[in-house]
Formats: structure tokens, sequence, C-alpha cells
């Protein structure tokens, strides 16, 4: 057997993954802002231009930036393939992907066709040169572990979400097609929420919560058919929504929120009974992050039984914060908690060659630091969920905890930044 | 799931046990069971690194004919690991139970981070050039644990 391709070399520079991850936090703040700018009327409908500015400042400017910042970091860690080029590669999707999320929510927000073509433009690159080279990666990998099928998936399911994004952002940009964009609109959200980020997570989950939390291994039942179903069943949808037949397509949304009930009750079942006994920050995001998922897939498995709540825009809105900011956002902060300070250190080491031991990870980013800022993660969660029952009360302040934590975050993560700046300025 | 794979994660699972079982000592500050503890770790990670690199990394150094590739990574990742190990066990010569915690959360992302590598990858690679010789290799590997000084 020869090994094409196959690289153990460890890690891109610093700075590859590093920008993604330094950009990411302020789109939670600037999504504060938007939300301070607009007042409560925005959670009338989720249809609303400056809700869906909103939703993609947190699933373009948050989660895109920081999944695919760490998947340019992961990829030779967990399927042993390096991305080429990782610095230009980088910079063609981060410049791309910020500007062009500036863009688009400056296009729902009023900016008029030639927003969303400027948007149109610079998504593409930035999600078609992600896309190229990472499908190339795991589609050229030496082993095909369940991970790489759980990659090939979540990036399959990326390729749907951008596709029926960049269709959505045409028909605004030049609207010369015919479109059903009700349906287009809901599939894309599915896609993105169900397949890509879903399947991105527990892609990584299979490895991150045995062996950093120090618990039983997924069932190999699960880590090999979870992902390829949810593809299947998204397919499913798809084909049932384009044809019309919502009667049908009920069933297989059923099926889908099934699937993430398991996956979430698996982890939330693994995760206590993790051998490892000293508390662990990033324990308690994943544990916030699985009950969101587990409470949004109830929502999404009840809305059509209960008669008036499928018409219900608050009931959307729950579903979407919590899927949203309680599942996706709380899962990502929580790793980049591990991932940042680690890759300091890690650069740190690699650099002072042995003749100084580098600050560790505690030392890089307290623990005291970052469960503060959990706590303030946890009070904008539990006030946006309020505030979307009963806005007129719980608006302002679920605006302004928003703000608090990503901007908490964002001066975390810079903080250790320049502690590694700082020590390697030291050093000379 | 091949027999070295087995063999060498069940390795890695044992050291994980030990490596939870001196964090929880450290973190209720009991100074004599972590001493002791974390030597048994130490020494567990000493040994699994000793069988690696004296008889599985040769064996599948000359199987696929390649030196340079994965294993030497994997020997640099060692060293790593060892700097840190050398750390931890500073920190606790000295009663400094803070920074033994750090550099502990250190290790393990380095730890676990190496284990995915070699339990996704170099294991299985190894199960498959080391088809015939892999019961000669454990049986090398498992007579080198026992004859280890602790």
């Amino acid at each position: 057997m020869n090994l094409p391709g196959l690289s153990f070399e460890q890690a891109p520079p610093f700075s590859v993954p590093l920008r993604f991850f330094l950009t990411a936090p302020w789109f939670l703040v600037l999504a504060a802002a938007l939300l301070l700018w607009e007042g409560p009327g925005i959670f009338a409908s989720r249809w609303l231009p400056a809700a869906l500015a909103l939703t993609h400042l947190f699933v373009l400017g948050f989660m895109a930036h920081v999944m695919l910042g760490a998947l340019l970091q992961i990829l030779p860690v967990a399927v042993g393939v390096t991305v080429p080029r990782p610095r230009l590669t980088a910079a063609l999707i981060h410049l791309p992907l910020t500007l062009g999320t500036f863009a688009l929510a400056g296009a729902f927000l009023g900016g008029g066709p030639i927003g969303f073509q400027i948007a149109f433009g610079l998504l593409s690159l930035g999600f078609g040169v992600a896309l190229a080279a990472f499908h190339l990666a795991v589609w050229r990998v030496p082993l095909v572990t369940d991970t790489v099928i759980a990659l090939r998936c979540a990036l399959g399911a990326l390729l749907m979400t951008v596709i029926l994004g960049l269709l959505l952002g045409g028909y605004f940009g030049w609207g010369r097609l015919s479109l059903p964009i009700v349906s287009l609109t809901n599939l894309h959200a599915v896609w993105g929420l169900a397949g890509w980020t879903t399947l991105l997570v527990a892609g990584v989950a299979y490895h991150v919560v045995p062996m950093f939390q120090m618990t039983p291994p997924y069932s190999q039942r699960l880590s090999q058919w979870f992902a390829p179903l949810m593809i299947a069943l998204l397919i499913a949808e798809s084909v049932l929504i384009l044809a019309n037949w919502k009667a049908m397509a009920i069933w297989v949304e059923a099926a889908l929120a099934m699937g993430l009930s398991i996956f979430a009750i698996r982890t939330l079942i693994l995760l206590n009974r993790r051998q490892r006994k000293i508390g662990d920050p990033t324990l308690i995001y994943w544990r916030v992050s699985m009950v969101s998922l587990l409470a949004s897939a109830a929502l999404w498995l009840l809305t059509p039984l209960v008669p008036g709540w499928a018409q219900t825009p608050h009931l959307e809105w729950l579903m979407g914060i919590m899927l949203i900011f309680g599942f996706a956002i709380a899962v990502i902060n929580g790793m980049l908690y591990k991932i940042v300070p680690f890759l300091a250190w890690f650069h740190l080491q690699a650099q002072l060659l042995g003749q100084r031991k580098p600050p560790n990870m505690k030392r890089l980013l307290p623990e005291a630091h970052i469960r503060q800022q959990f706590l303030a993660y946890l009070t904008a969660l539990l006030l946006l969920l309020t505030a979307a029952l009963y806005p007129a009360l719980f608006f302002y302040p679920a605006a302004l905890a928003l703000g608090i934590t990503g901007a908490w975050l964002g001066m975390n993560l810079f903080s250790v930044w320049r502690i590694y700046r700082r020590t390697l300025c030291e050093d000379r | 799931m091949g027999q070295i794979t087995r063999f060498m994660s069940d390795g890695h699972r044992h050291c994980d046990e030990l490596f939870a079982a001196a964090e929880e000592a450290v973190d209720n500050g009991d100074l004599v069971a972590s001493r002791s503890r974390f030597q048994a770790f130490h020494t567990a990670m000493t040994h699994h690194f000793a069988m690696e690199e004296q008889a599985l990394f040769p064996a599948f150094e000359e199987a696929s004919g390649n030196t340079m590739g994965p294993t030497r990574v994997m020997r640099l990742e060692h060293q790593q690991m060892r700097d840190v190990l050398a750390a931890m066990a500073a920190a606790l010569a000295t009663d400094d139970l803070e920074e033994y915690l750090g550099e502990a959360e250190t290790l393990l992302i380095l730890m676990q981070q190496h284990n995915i590598k070699e339990e996704q990858m170099l294991y299985p690679m190894s199960d498959r050039f080391l088809e015939n010789s892999g019961d000669a290799v454990i049986q090398a590997m498992r007579e080198l644990q026992e004859d280890s000084p602790v």
C-alpha cells in the first residue's frame, strides 16, 4: 500500500486559522448592534429583511468563519490531509467571507440589488475556494474512517447550502429567474443547520467528546450511519418540498428532528459518564449546546402536531435562537477555548525551540475569564429566548447581553494572541 | 478493528485513566496521592512511547519503507509530550498545583490530538502493513513493557 497524499505535518501557520477566530466574535457584537438599532419589531417575523440580516450575521459572520477556519486546522489531524498553500487559501476564504457577510447584511438592510450582486460575488469566491480545497482533501484521504464519512457528508451539505444561498442571492440581485423563494429559503436553512452544521459538529464530536472529556466512545452504528442517513433524509426532504408534497415532507422533517434528538441525547449520556473528574468550562458549553439541540428538535417535532403553532412567529424565533445561538454558537464558543490557547502554546513551543518553556494553556487564558464569559453567554441565551416570547420587556436586555458575551469572547481570544506576541518579542 | 489498533488503543485508554486519576488528586490538593498517581501515569506514558519507538515504529518503517513519514512526526510529538511531562513533574516537585493543572490541560490536548492521528491512521495502517507479523510485533511490545524499569 502506498500513501498518496498522507501528511502528518502538524499544523498550518498560526495566522491561518487565527484570523477566522479573532474576527468571528465581533459579528455577535454587530448582531447585537443591529438588534438595538431595529428594536423589538424585528421579532414580528423571521422573514423581515432585518431578521434575515441578523441571521446571516450569526451564521456567516460567526459560525461559518470559525467552522471554515477550524477545518483548515483540523483536517491534517483528523484525516491526515493538508490543504495546499494554506496562507493563500486562508486569505482567499477569509477576506471574501468577511466582506461578503457585510455586503449581504447591508443588502438585506436596504442595499438593493447591487448589494446582493456584491454579496453574491464575494461569497461565491470565498465558499468556492473553501469547498474546492476541502472537498479535494476529504475525497483524497488514504483511509476512510467514520470521521471522513461525516466530514464528506457535512461538506456535501455545505455545497447544497451554498448553491441554494447563491440561487436566492442571485434572485434578489438580478431577479431574472422565477423561483419558489419560500421553499428554497426553508431548504437553504435546513441544509445549513441540520446538514452542514450538525454533521460537522457530529464529526468533530466523535473524537472530541470521548478523548477530551474521557467518556466511552460513540457506538459504531451511530458514528457510521448518522451522517449518511441525515443526508438521505435531507435529499428526500428537498425532493418532497420542491414537488410540493407537503404531507409527506412533514414525516421526513419528523425523521430529521428524531435524528438530531438521537445525536443530542447520545452525547448528553456520554458526557454524564465522563471519567475526567475535574471541572472544565468547555464541558458546560457542550451540555448547553446539546440541551438546546434537543429542545429545538422537540419543537420542530411538535410544531405540525399542535394546531396553530405552525403559524406562530414566536415559535419560529424560539427554534431559531435555540438552534443557532443555543446549539451551534455554544459548542463553537466552547471549542474555541480549547483550540485557540492550545494553538498559541503549540506555535510558541515550536518557535522558542526549547530555549524557554512556553506559558501553559491556563496561563494563556485563565479559566476564570472563560467562566465569566460563559455566564454572560448563558444570560444572553436565556434573555433572547424570553425576548422571543415577551419582546416588550426583555428585548433590550437581551440585545445588550448578546453584545457583552460577543465582545467578551472576542477580548478573551485576543488576549491569548497578545500574550503569544509578547512571549515571542521577549525572546528576541 | 485490527489487533495492533486494539492493543495500542487500549494502551491509550489506560494512560487516560491514570491521567484523570492524577489530575483529580491534584485538584483535591492531596499532595501524596498526586505524586504517586502522577508517577504511575508518567511511567505508563514512558512505557507506551518505548513500545512504539522501539518495536512498532521500526517494524512499520521497515514494512512501509518510509522512515521520514508518519513515524517521524509521531516521534517528534512524543518529545513534545516528554517536555510537558517534565514540566508537570517540576510543578509537583515545587508543590505548584496550579501550574500542574495548566500543564496537564496542555498535555491533554497534545496527547489526544496525537492519539487521534495514531488511532485513526497510523495503527490501522500498521495493521495492514504488518498483517503477517502483527502477533510478533505485539509480543515484542509486551516483552518490552515487562522488562522496562518502573
